[in-house]
């Protein structure tokens, strides 16, 4: 929401007393006005925000997953990362492999096909969507 | 008294009161435009955005990112959290 010159000051201002990195290493983009926000469904017209909405992109420019979260609790940066190679794992493997429940990497990795189905309890156990 | 905005996450915001009408008029209601929400396996609308990057300032174009994965945040405000 804030300009991009607000951007600056909370990197200059703030950031710099919690990183030692003089700078952010992605885009801090504007959304003045909220007008992105309201094309991606996350723009409160009531408080003039955008909420924590983040999505994750592929190559092809094609949304493969969105998460909404209100504004006063904050988002958990390992699952984006892990969802992130997750999908990384999928599409490597030209739709032969899925990430069950809990799948980290070095984590079981399933190859849905006839042989699988009524036998994932064979590779796959409850206690992994835990660890 | 004043009232104090409450200090979270929102944007407060100002409240003009109007000044009373002389005439009566019918209330014009505005509507709120619907957007389609964002499908999954759908293309990510693109869009052009000022932004503050490398200790510059530039325009980032999300089209410009095909090729790779874009994680695309949105947050309330700077001074937050993510």
């Amino acid at each position: 929401m804030d300009s991009m010159f607000v951007h600056k000051m909370w990197v200059d201002k703030e950031l710099s007393k919690m990183v030692t990195a003089k700078t952010v290493p992605f885009p801090m983009l504007s959304d003045g006005g909220g007008s992105i926000g309201r094309i991606y469904g996350v723009y409160d017209e009531d408080d003039g925000v955008d909420i924590r909405g983040r999505f994750l992109i592929d190559p092809d420019g094609v949304v493969q997953a969105y998460e909404m979260v209100a504004p006063p609790v904050g988002r958990n940066i390992p699952e984006t990362l892990r969802q992130i190679q997750a999908f990384q794992l999928v599409r490597e493997g030209k739709g032969t492999k899925a990430t069950p429940s809990g799948w980290k990497p070095g984590k079981t990795v399933l190859e849905p096909g006839p042989d699988l189905v009524g036998n994932v309890w064979k590779v796959w156990t409850v206690d992994k969507a835990f660890d | 008294m004043a009232e104090k905005p409450a200090v979270g996450c929102k944007r407060p915001s100002a409240k003009v009161q109007k000044p009373p009408e002389e005439t009566t008029q019918p209330e014009t209601v505005t509507e709120k435009k619907d957007y389609a929400m964002i499908q999954i396996g759908q293309k990510a609308p693109d869009f052009a955005a000022p932004a503050y990057y490398n200790n510059e300032f530039t325009t980032i174009q999300l089209s410009d990112y095909l090729g790779k994965w874009v994680v695309l945040c949105f947050y309330p405000g700077d001074f937050t959290f993510v």
